[in-house]
């Protein structure tokens, strides 16, 4: 376990050396909730003040939430793994006597904690003086919401993950990478509301573990669901999370199996 | 019991070739047939062969990073594939080419993470992390980040992460590439040190002579998958019938080779530089370079020479008796 937390640790430190990194990201965050906001808010207006149970208030407090949460989930992913294989430098990685899966949750996590603040904290600053904010005001909705973006990011990670361990299989990944990024975007409730879908996307999405990628913590944290509810949808991603984790690890058995390490 | 066992190890890989306009063909690759080969604790092998004959493959399957097609292996007692973690506790591997070392952290940070990779307690791997960076003199730059060192410096990090948890085993892909002469002969002092001291097995691969010669005692040769050669390195030597070279540069031109009075088994290959420079081979075991330089300055007064070694391709070469395809 030791080394998992230095290498939590290690990645924490490695990404806040890039501090410009940091501000131009959390820059440019806070301008496309800008524009996602004052999208939705017109598209509120026009309808009459709510669609699909957001008044404009909530609405814009979805958009700040998601925008803060972007960077820390890792919504974006990261194919450090697919290069390394490309590269050869799985070799190095696999002679480590470290699981591969967990060395990189680790350092995921560890990445995850140091984009809190810096890419979270503004775009809910620029949020709060824009728009104003929703956000609940007793402490269970941030203590289970702690929880569901624990969850999230590591959802988010094993996601990237498994379609990263896909160059074990093929040469390059960049079509599934792409299809994912479509899927995921769309369903995991980033671009609008997962409730705002017709029945049966709803119904599909529900089906897969999208939601809690980012839905589920951004209504926990608002305060849209109380508390059972927001336990229960902790359940979810839990449960979710045991079934990516068996996913990926059977993708790393078997991959490493037909892996061919490239260079010499 | 050895420390490496590989029997009628091969490997061998699907790769796709054009035939004709749209459709491509499998073909299959045999990178490894069939070697046979032990280490014994304590020995110091290098593995050496041309480029793509065989050697990486070899690493790769002793380290359990890629799966034999077929054969067995076993290393430190283990089955390298399905065992990887637990061997990996037991052998130190540096990949000339890649680095262990995390690249955007002080190459200082990288040793706790190791020591931690390894359950090694603070208590352990700190006065061994101190002996390491004294003798690898890795102290003026611990605090500078890994992307910033040059190779040199990088590689003695490598080493000095390769060796943290006293591995019985050290495999060492192509170490000394790219290094300058100081920083070679530093890295081989220091290995060989380790070796006397620790009893450590070493197991390199490398296109330098030098690094063999300073280190090993054995000598595996690898052409074409195959294991060509497995003794001293002396032996290597004979059977390849390994000739030396001295080129001289003379103070004032000489047109002809006849005028030379050289000594048998000394052999005038060529002249250049308008009769300036003068190439002579001649096999070390029947004379020495100094008997050579003398026979040539008694007709002509020599300016500069240097003495060239057989490389590695040449005598695996002259092994075979043929080119390289």
């Amino acid at each position: 376990m030791h080394a998992y937390w230095e290498l939590a640790k290690s990645s924490f430190r490695r990404h806040s050396t890039y501090r410009t990194a940091a501000v131009a990201g959390a820059f440019t965050n806070s301008v496309f909730g800008l524009i996602r906001a004052s999208l939705l808010l017109s598209a509120i207006t026009t309808a009459g003040g709510a669609i699909g149970g957001y008044s404009a208030m909530e609405a814009a407090t979805y958009v700040w939430l998601g925008q803060a949460l972007l960077a820390p989930l890792g919504l974006f992913g990261t194919a450090e793994l697919a290069n390394r294989v490309k590269s050869g430098d799985i070799a190095v990685d696999l002679s480590r006597s470290v699981n591969l899966t967990a060395s990189y949750w680790a350092q995921d996590l560890g990445r995850a904690a140091f984009d809190v603040l810096p890419r979270g904290l503004p775009p809910l600053i620029v949020g709060a003086l824009v728009t104003g904010l929703a956000m609940p005001g007793s402490p269970g909705p941030y203590l289970l919401g702690f929880v569901s973006i624990l969850a999230a990011v590591s959802l988010n990670f094993l996601g990237f993950f498994a379609i990263n361990l896909l160059s074990f299989w093929v040469l390059e990944i960049r079509g599934f990478w792409m299809l994912y990024m479509v899927v995921m975007n769309l369903l995991s409730g980033f671009l609008v509301p997962v409730a705002w879908f017709p029945g049966w996307l709803l119904d599909f999405a529900r089906a897969t573990p999208f939601p809690s990628m980012l839905q589920t913590p951004v209504d926990i944290l608002a305060g849209r669901t109380d508390g059972g509810e927001s336990l229960a949808m902790v359940g979810i991603q839990l449960l979710w999370l045991a079934v990516l984790l068996i996913i990926v690890q059977m993708m790393v058995r078997f991959g490493s199996r037909r892996l061919v390490v490239q260079g010499g | 019991m050895p420390i490496i066992d590989v029997e009628e190890l091969s490997r061998e890989f699907q790769v796709m070739e054009p035939a004709g306009r749209f459709r491509r063909r499998k073909k299959t690759v045999h990178a490894v047939r069939g070697i046979d080969f032990s280490v014994e604790p304590g020995e110091a092998v290098g593995y050496i062969g041309a480029n793509g004959a065989g050697k990486s493959t070899t690493i790769k399957m002793l380290t359990g990073v890629l799966v034999p097609s077929s054969g067995r292996v076993t290393v430190c007692g283990f089955n390298p594939v399905p065992q990887r973690k637990a061997l990996a506790r037991k052998i130190g591997v540096v990949f000339g080419q890649r680095s262990q070392l995390w690249w955007d952290l002080p190459l200082q940070d990288s040793y706790p993470i190791l020591g931690a990779m390894h359950r090694m307690p603070e208590a352990d791997w700190k006065p061994r992390f101190r002996e390491l960076a004294e003798q690898m003199d890795l102290e003026e730059f611990l605090s500078t980040p890994v992307r910033q060192l040059s190779l040199g410096q990088r590689m003695r990090g490598e080493v000095a992460a390769a060796l943290l948890h006293r591995p019985e085993l050290v495999i060492l892909d192509e170490p000394t590439i790219g290094l300058d002469m100081i920083s070679k002969e530093k890295l081989r002092q220091f290995l060989d040190a380790e070796r006397r001291e620790n009893g450590t097995t070493l197991l390199l691969t490398t296109h330098d002579m030098s690094d063999i010669q300073r280190l090993c005692q054995r000598v595996l040769v690898v052409d074409d998958g195959a294991i060509a050669y497995d003794g001293p390195l002396t032996g290597l030597a004979d059977v390849a019938g390994a000739v030396r070279t001295m080129v001289v540069d003379l103070a004032a031109p000489v047109h002809s080779a006849d005028l030379f009075a050289l000594p048998d088994g000394a052999v005038h290959e060529g002249i250049e530089a308008e009769g300036i420079r003068h190439s002579v081979s001649f096999d070390p075991r029947r004379l020495s370079a100094a008997a050579v330089l003398a026979a040539i300055s008694s007709t002509a007064e020599v300016a500069d020479l240097s003495l060239h070694e057989p490389d590695i391709e040449h005598l695996v070469r002259q092994l075979y008796g043929r080119a390289r395809r």
